[in-house]
């Protein structure tokens, strides 16, 4: 009789100190009492062999074109020592198994995917290849040791003997799996470190691919809802009777989020939101606009802040060094906006609730339905789609709200849309930023003390309130100071890589309605912004290279130090550059990666217009498992940090967000796209995430350059044409 | 009644004769490999081709492509050269704007065999993809300007 494995053991089978206080549901590597008359060979949710000789993988993280479904099969694929071929791979459900161990949700955020499934799923798959050679052996009654496993088979080479894994499987299942499977060897891999094509892309290549806009359930109604154009705007009539009249509606029915028409089409119900004729009142903020708010955040920089850091005598160390430097720099809120807009079909039944959803985030899909209906977690049945475009935004569940809302009042599936406007009106943005800071140098070129206040809108706030301690958001930090690890709290360490000797840094959350919420690397890439461009102005002021003040200050982080020289050299940093261009160097690292980036950039003195000629990057994430897909992430991310570095900016007026389509909210496109170079740097530290790891860099790097070409520092984003040349007329 | 011909199939389609083809194709023939994005024409997720011509379906009225060829991404050739390009170049991410960066591009191809780099970013430059491909959609595109190349040399 084999002795079911329980959550406790398996921790301690693997060996995962951290995951053991981190997860609060823990894995279940193998249950062999539950694997009885098996049909299968299926240790655990995430792959299972049958008797066809196939291997379903299950990945229960979200697809987002970051290649997640395939990084994660690698991985399992290679241990086991699987063919390639003879993968399944699916879309896992939301469940117990597939809670990254470094967040304890099943959530794709945070660039943990790889991070946080790394060593359960090695051992995963090493264990089911030591059980599959242990069965192999019992069958030819051989030792184990002269059996060996390679490509979806075993074989005892003295008696030229092979079994495929799906001949294998059902013995294989019987068996208890080993407590310490031994691992590969680096150089044993098959898979890992190699580009493989990643997996979703044939059918999204031929159109064939199901986004959550794409899904069709029988008798499905679709749904639009009005929503309110101000913060906190009530309203105050609506015309029911003429909406339920427009051909095609079936009913309004009030929401959480505003006022839903279901109706037959989506053209139907967007007609029938035109009938409703809302009138709304003025909502909480009437008076704010793109202008108030960044003179509320100017403000907020002359209110006490909560004392984040205290080390050493900030204040005198500036007060006696021989040179200060003091800059004050903003960053405005950003929009997600990803192509595929919010979107969710739910059907509420009286025993069961599905949601389809291009969701980032299982778990709360899960709850929050759960909570709606007041059916059991086990009822509810979220099926995730493929997902255009995550950013961070679709870890929310408003969308879901809506869905769950629509459905369980009609006792119909509803699909409800998002349009582009709704999408652009009422995300949860990229937080705005007012920061200034100040530093003192030594004669030697020293930092000698910094002086740091920060003023940001809360992501917290409007995510996990709770999380505020002592009126501190360490998101919106991020990048410049995180907590040392505590439990419950997600394992990333996005401090800065400098060690000021001596450090003050304050925040000051604002009071504003506007909702924040992680944006791709969080506050990453707004602080990044801010952290690189003044390093750049201290360098400058103490007369030194920008790429030799930042080493001197990097200590012993020989990691941060790697990716630094290694973007400079590969750039041929210390050439001189024609007139009118520039060089410009960032670092920074997140989420347990560090990337540098060098830009390149024309600056037309006459028009202001920054052109980006060429971005060469370094990377350095530990263990490389998909090549190609972390080229493709660097490209993108510094891409995507490039829109907003030059173009975008949420608009405001009247109390709401008046910036509303792709016409008023511009993201770059293809004539402003640099060239790219891209370097992995490779390395045997602990293995870091890689999605959002390549946004922070790059808007520091391009204002560095900027600065290079003209002398004209550039302190606030998006550098517009009328920022560069009102930034010059200073200089 | 509407009547449609969309990748070489005849429909005939009860839906009032305003609403964008875009929803045509998705809600009521279930093709839907076209995308929604913007709505007012300005991304391109949409593109489909009419009468061999790029198009944004979000825009027309379905009443204007009555007795007009559309293509869609699903009528694209599986063996077309734009869509051996984008899996061989590994152009895609999220993938939801490329069925109609795919179009746009079969579009440009069809009017010029090898468009110069200019042309290319012409081509492209109102296209909108958040994921950042667009080094890779270069890529794909000298891809299949070479499988085009390599097909007239081997017929």
């Amino acid at each position: 009789m084999n002795k079911p494995i329980t959550r406790r053991s398996f921790l301690k089978v693997t060996g995962l100190t951290i995951a053991v206080s981190m997860t609060p549901h823990g894995y279940k590597l193998v249950n062999a009492s539950e694997q009885k008359g098996a049909s299968s060979f299926k240790p655990n949710l995430w792959f299972e062999i049958t008797p066809d000789n196939k291997i379903t993988i299950s990945v229960g993280n979200s697809e987002m074109g970051q290649g997640v479904r395939t990084a994660l099969p690698m991985i399992i694929a290679d241990e086991l020592e699987a063919d390639w071929k003879q993968l399944k791979i699916v879309q896992g459900p939301a469940a117990d198994p597939f809670k990254n161990p470094v967040i304890g949700a099943q959530v794709t955020v945070a660039s943990a995917s790889v991070r946080g499934f790394y060593e359960p799923l090695r051992k995963a798959g090493a264990a089911g290849r030591a059980v599959l050679i242990k069965a192999a052996a019992e069958t030819w009654k051989v030792p184990e040791g002269e059996c060996t496993a390679l490509k979806g088979a075993v074989t005892h080479k003295k008696s030229n003997r092979t079994l495929s894994y799906g001949q294998l499987c059902l013995k294989a299942a019987a068996l208890e799996l080993p407590k310490n499977p031994p691992l590969k060897k680096e150089e044993q891999f098959r898979y890992m470190g190699k580009s493989m094509p990643r997996v979703d892309i044939p059918d999204k290549v031929s159109g064939k691919a199901i986004f959550g806009l794409d899904v069709n359930v029988p008798d499905m109604l679709y749904g639009a809802i009005a929503r309110p154009p101000a913060y906190g705007a009530k309203h105050i009539s609506f015309d029911q009777n003429a909406a339920e009249a427009v051909k095609g509606v079936r009913k309004v029915v009030p929401t959480p989020n505003g006022i839903a028409v279901i109706a037959e089409s989506i053209t139907a119900a967007w007609n029938g939101r035109d009938a409703l004729k809302v009138q709304w009142d003025k909502g909480s903020h009437p008076d704010m606009s793109t202008e108030s708010i960044e003179k509320a955040y100017a403000g907020d920089l002359d209110k006490p802040g909560a004392v984040v850091v205290n080390k050493g005598d900030a204040k005198k160390a500036i007060e006696d060094a021989p040179k200060k430097v003091e800059a004050t720099y903003f960053v405005p809120f950003v929009a997600h906006a990803t192509m595929e807009p919010m979107n969710c079909t739910a059907y509420v039944q009286s025993d069961r609730c599905d949601i389809w959803v291009p969701t980032q985030g299982q778990t709360g899909t899960l709850m929050t339905a759960s909570k709606l209906t007041g059916l059991a977690p086990d009822k509810v049945h979220v099926h995730t789609t493929l997902i255009g475009c995550g950013l961070g935004r679709r870890a929310r569940v408003d969308f879901v709200i809506d869905a769950v809302t629509a459905s369980k009042a009609v006792g119909k599936p509803v699909k409800v849309v998002w349009t582009r406007e709704e999408d652009l009106k009422y995300d949860a943005y990229r937080a705005a930023t007012c920061q200034r800071i100040q530093a003192g140098l030594h004669p030697t070129g020293r930092i000698g003390g910094v002086s740091h206040k920060v003023a940001c809108t809360s992501i917290l706030k409007f995510t996990n309130p709770a999380a505020i301690r002592n009126g501190i958001d360490i998101y919106s930090l991020w990048g410049i100071f995180d907590w040392p690890y505590t439990p419950g709290y997600p394992l990333v360490f996005n401090h800065t890589n400098y060690d000021f000797p001596n450090w003050h840094l304050e925040q000051v959350l604002s009071d504003l309605p506007i909702p924040a919420a992680p944006w791709r690397s969080v506050q990453n890439a707004p602080n990044a912004f801010v952290m690189e461009c003044f390093m750049d102005e201290l360098a400058h002021a103490a007369g030194k290279d920008p790429v030799e003040f930042r080493l001197e200050h990097l200590g012993n982080n020989m990691r941060a130090k790697r990716v630094l020289q290694t973007a400079a050299e590969k750039a041929g940093w210390g050439k001189a550059m024609p007139k009118g261009k520039g060089r410009g160097i960032a670092q920074h690292a997140c989420f347990g990666s560090y990337v540098a980036q060098v830009a390149d950039v024309s600056v037309n003195e006459k028009d202001g217009k920054i052109k980006v000629d060429r971005i060469v990057v370094a990377v350095d994430c530990g263990p490389v498992i998909n090549p190609d897909p972390i080229i493709a992430q660097m490209e993108g991310g510094a891409i995507e940090s490039l829109s907003t570095a030059l173009k975008e900016q949420i608009e405001f007026a009247n109390g709401g967000v008046k910036s509303s389509n792709f016409d008023d909210y511009r993201i770059l496109s293809m004539s402003e796209i640099p060239e790219f170079e891209v370097h992995i740097v490779k390395s045997k530290e602990k293995i870091g995430g890689i999605g959002e790891v390549g946004v922070p860099p790059t808007a520091p790097a391009v204002a560095n350059a900027v600065f290079n070409a003209t002398g004209a520092r550039i302190r606030r984003l998006p550098m517009t044409p009328e920022t560069v040349l009102a930034a010059m007329k200073k200089t | 009644m509407i009547s449609l011909n969309v990748n070489g199939k005849k429909y005939e389609v009860d839906v009032s004769d305003d609403v964008p083809l875009l929803w045509v194709l998705r809600d009521h023939l279930k093709l839907t490999g076209t995308k929604y994005s913007c709505g007012i024409g300005e991304c391109g997720s949409c593109t489909v081709h009419i009468d061999g011509k790029s198009a944004r379906s979000c825009t027309i009225p379905v009443k204007d492509v009555q007795g007009k060829k559309i293509t869609t991404i699903e009528g694209l050739p599986e063996t077309h050269p734009v869509k051996k390009a984008w899996v061989e170049e590994q152009v895609v991410q999220c993938g939801y704007c490329q069925p109609g960066v795919m179009m746009q591009v079969a579009g440009l191809l069809s009017e010029s065999r090898n468009p110069d780099p200019e042309k290319i970013i012409n081509a492209m430059d109102d296209v909108i993809c958040r994921c950042g491909t667009h080094p890779r959609i270069k890529k794909g595109i000298r891809k299949a300007v070479q499988i085009m190349r390599r097909e007239v040399k081997g017929s």
